[in-house]
């Protein structure tokens, strides 16, 4: 096969991510005591699908540790066994090793062997810890990967296999573990299922065996502990097919599938029946994985000829209806569509099989009409998979576009509006097409915040459990939407936020009930817009932060602090680099572990991080970011010679200042009254040292900005207009400067600078009392 | 190639007998050289945006097709000529480490090739510009060319182009 599979092996690495996450959140979400049968499905899947591409990309390892899980999951999900918190705990285990071994494939990490060795006998002792207490039903035992039955099943005429009965010979005590033995034994032979098990009120045992062997050397195996005048062997007939036909994802019924993960050896693995392929075509609403059970025999057969997988296979769905697609409605399994044979049954019947290589070449037809129901089973909308470089590309193009789109508007402001009607019109058409393309542009990066959110669960289970603390964790808002860098950035910022709560904002259980509250504390995450940004909170309901001993520790080491600080300021000094040294985190409130760091990384996102706290009552932390990194809608005003951009989510009103509105401290005039507040003024040509500004405030204008709860009154030239500026770094060639966030490009094809209003409203404050 | 090359010059070099193309250019009377691989393009002067409390020979940003570039007044910088603005004032786009900046001069002489024999160390003297930066004093015929390393100069701290952290 001259297929080179690692051009998709980056398809495999999302997917399986995906399958992951989704794995561990419906983890994180099940109740053990009552699953929902839908979750417990949809887990199995999870790990079914990973299981599948796994094989089929050749990882054998993350192979490994799914197909046990999913053995486990998949009794689960019959209701053969009940779901058990260690099931559940084991699983999560699981699905990180997963994710260790993906990041090794990817040259992330390293593997950590040890760690799916372990994860691999703890399930297995899980499931064999099924087996030995109920199992009453059919039970599936599929075969270890490395057992030699390899050979090549489909050249047999098939369908051999035996039913064995038999009683168990010594103590019924010892019955369900000689089963187990003999079960394991017998594997050596083919597929085994039990299909009726020793009690204590029945004696006799129903084994059935899937075997090309004769019935000798099975009968030899048995004899050592089997009563031998019970043994009945017999060659198996074919309505057990009919009968077993369970469809696809049972092991049994599916002896194919175990075929197909070995065959993946060979490098057939790509036209593997499983459904994990099947479910990602869903996803992505490719076809090309369309393959129904039989085509993968097909392709077995015909392993010279690459294209099998465009084949779709109806004449094969029709005559292999008749068994199993009454078994795939009843599971609702659908979507995984293409109708399995009973594979036993399969190599029996290649007649079909052969029929359908012609329609190799008319792939097209087919596909979409499978893709359709498909997506529609899996509740996804029809998407697709884009790098990001492209989408940052197309961003940026439209950024242009809005720039040259500005520069004619500009250009054709100063020609006669009668004459040139249609221009003006068509202009305005085009400001308007701009600004759409634009939004949706913009909309493709953006990305709803669950995303993040989705991580907590798993953060807060882990850690209350290892502090000993009931922590519930509450989400609000996870559908704002954000763009796709902020997500990337904020997570780890908003991970040490959480855990903080975690670790020191929540009470113990024991301190909680003396204070009076519920035992279990809450956190909350919530997540809203507000006046063009993003606002994300975390918020406990524990003891909130000590001003006291922030304001001693401050002292201690020698801030300029004192009693009659605003608790806000007080709160901002837990974000100062230094105040978050280890030997704080076990105070009262020690609160404050890299703080700083998170703190900075808000920053440098041009976020802003408040703190609200009160003693008793808990702790919220508001983190305020921009929208988007790429473009604002800005305010253009002039000083001088000069243009700036306002940003105008920080402007709350414009106005020309009189004279009386003027008032001064100590002989200067620094303070402006608006509605009876008087708000300190910052003059934008003192700040710049812009010469030719004007001075006389009854001929400016003042801009009333607000940012981080502080206003000030900016003094400026004059106001210019409103527009959409794409955000261009100043940094890239430059370097920071103070006062100014940005630059962008004008209509004229000069270069504005963007203020940085937080900056210069705490320069109003900062300034002040030096004035003063 | 290279051993045809030495071979052709007869000259055994320490470094490397390779002749390094200049690009020079004029500040008042004085001819300066850099490397030329360091210059992306060479264009007439524009309307700056002026970035408040920056050094004086820091004229501002313009934006060079959608790119937003300081540029930096040599003039100024190295206190030669006059610093005045025309339509015949040439700016000297470079590329340095991926950053773009440009530079005014008074003019573009022309494009050398020097080999490294001819490439005298500069003497260390008093001057406005720090002797460190300058590679050596280039001999070519009666024409002096002071052959700087441009991008030592530029990403230096004394031109303030780049943050601390970055350097």
């Amino acid at each position: 096969m001259a297929i080179d599979m690692s051009q998709f092996y980056q398809v495999f690495f999302e997917e399986a991510a995906e399958h992951l996450a989704s794995m561990e959140a419906l983890l994180l979400a099940i109740d053990p005591g009552a699953p929902d049968p839908e979750e417990v499905n949809a887990l199995f899947r999870a790990a079914h699908s990973i299981k599948g591409s796994s094989g089929t990309f050749g990882f054998q390892d993350m192979m490994e540790v799914t197909h046990i899980l999913e053995t486990m999951l998949d009794r689960v999900r019959k209701g053969e066994a009940p779901l058990t918190d260690d099931m559940v705990d084991a699983s999560l285990v699981a699905g990180d090793v997963l994710k260790n071994l993906l990041a090794a494939h990817k040259g992330e990490e390293s593997a950590d062997r040890e760690a799916a060795e372990a994860i691999c006998h703890r399930l297995e002792a899980l499931c064999r810890a099924l087996d030995a207490p109920t199992a009453s039903a059919p039970v599936s035992v599929p075969v270890p990967p490395a057992t030699p039955v390899v050979a090549g099943r489909s050249d047999e005429p098939a369908g051999k296999g035996f039913d064995l009965h038999f009683v168990l010979a010594g103590p019924v005590a010892g019955w369900p573990a000689a089963l187990a033995n003999l079960v394991t034994e017998l594997q050596g032979f083919g597929l085994v299922e039990v299909v009726a098990e020793a009690g204590e009120a029945q004696r006799e045992c129903h084994l059935r065996i899937l075997s090309d062997s004769a019935d000798e050397p099975i009968r030899s195996v048995l004899d050592f502990v089997v009563d031998g005048a019970s043994l009945r062997i017999e060659p198996l007939a074919r309505k057990v097919d009919v009968e077993d036909a369970y469809g696809f994802f049972d092991d049994v019924g599916g002896g194919a599938v175990t075929d197909s993960w070995r065959s993946s050896d060979d490098a057939y693995g790509f036209f593997d029946p499983l459904p994990a392929p099947a479910a990602a075509a869903a996803d992505d609403a490719y076809g090309f994985f369309d393959e129904s059970e039989v085509a993968s025999l097909l392709a077995r057969q015909q392993a010279a000829e690459p294209y099998g997988f465009f084949t779709e296979l109806p004449s094969l769905e029709a005559s292999a209806t008749p068994p199993s697609a009454p078994v795939q409605e009843e599971t609702a399994y659908g979507f995984f569509e293409p109708v399995v044979p009973p594979p036993v049954e399969a190599p029996q019947s290649p007649s079909p099989v052969v029929v359908p290589v012609e329609p190799v070449v008319q792939p097209a037809a087919p596909a979409p009409k499978k893709v359709a129901p498909k997506a529609a089973g899996a509740g996804d909308s029809g998407s697709i998979r884009v790098s990001v470089e492209k989408v940052d590309q197309m961003i940026n193009l439209v950024g242009e576009l809005v720039i040259t789109q500005a520069m004619l508007t500009q250009a054709a402001s100063n020609v006669d509006p009668v004459l040139f009607e249609r221009l003006i019109n068509g202009l305005a058409q085009l400001e308007r097409n701009t600004r759409d393309l634009q939004e949706s542009v913009m909309s493709i990066r953006m990305m709803p915040i669950s995303v993040v959110f989705s991580r907590f669960p798993r953060v807060v289970r882990d850690l209350s459990q290892k502090l000993g603390k009931h922590v519930e964790l509450k989400t609000i808002g996870e559908t704002t939407e954000m763009d796709k860098s902020l997500v990337e950035r904020i997570t780890d910022p908003l991970t040490h936020l959480v855990r903080n709560s975690l670790d020191h904002g929540l009470e113990t259980p024991e301190k909680r009930r003396a204070a009076g509250k519920s035992e279990t504390g809450t956190i909350t995450l919530s997540a809203y817009h507000q006046s063009g940004n993003i606002v994300i909170e975390v918020g406990d309901d524990g003891a909130g932060l000590n001003r006291a001993r922030i304001l001693s520790k401050a002292r201690e080491r020698g801030m300029a602090v004192s009693d009659t600080m605003s608790d806000q300021d007080v709160w901002q000094l837990i974000m100062e680099p230094g105040f978050s040294t280890a030997d704080q985190v076990t105070e009262v409130s020690g609160r404050g572990v890299g703080m700083d760091v998170v703190k900075k990384n808000i920053s440098a996102m041009g976020g802003r991080i408040e703190l609200d706290s009160m003693s008793g009552v808990g702790t919220r932390i508001t983190v305020r970011l921009p929208l988007t990194l790429a473009i604002l809608d800005g305010m253009s005003v002039g000083v001088g010679p000069e243009t700036y951009i306002i940003p105008l989510g920080y402007v709350m009103e414009s106005m020309q200042p009189e004279r009386g509105m003027m008032k001064s401290v100590s002989g200067v005039e620094r303070l402006i009254q608006v509605r009876g507040e008087y708000l300190p003024v910052v003059c934008l040509h003192e700040v710049f040292r812009i010469q030719g500004a004007i001075t006389d405030w009854s001929r400016g204008i003042m801009v009333v900005l607000e940012a981080d709860g502080q206003s000030a009154a900016l003094f400026i030239d004059q106001l210019i207009g409103q527009h959409q500026v794409v955000i261009k770094s100043l940094e890239a060639n430059y370097r920071r400067v103070p006062g100014v966030a940005g630059a962008t490009i004008m209509g004229d094809g000069r270069v504005a600078l963007i203020l940085d209003v937080p900056m210069l409203v705490g320069m109003a404050r900062r300034v002040m009392p030096a004035a003063a | 190639m290279l051993q045809s090359a030495q071979a052709a010059t007869g000259q055994e070099s320490e470094e490397s007998g390779f002749a390094q193309e200049l690009l020079t250019f004029t500040l008042g009377a004085e001819e300066y050289a850099i490397d030329i691989l360091k210059v992306q393009e060479i264009r007439g002067y524009d309307a700056v945006t002026t970035i408040a409390n920056a050094p004086s020979f820091i004229k501002g940003v313009i934006n060079l097709r959608g790119t937003i570039v300081p540029i930096v007044d040599l003039r100024i910088k190295f206190a030669v000529g006059v610093a005045e603005y025309t339509p015949f004032t040439v700016v000297i786009i470079l590329n340095i480490g991926g950053r773009v900046v440009g530079m005014v001069v008074d003019a573009v002489s022309d494009v050398i090739s020097l080999k490294p024999e001819q490439i005298r160390p500069a003497p260390d003297f008093a001057s406005s510009v720090d002797t460190a930066y300058i590679m050596g004093l280039g001999a070519l015929g009666e024409r002096m060319l002071i052959v700087v390393d441009i991008e030592r100069l530029m990403l230096s701290s004394e031109m303030a182009l780049v943050d601390e952290a970055v350097q």
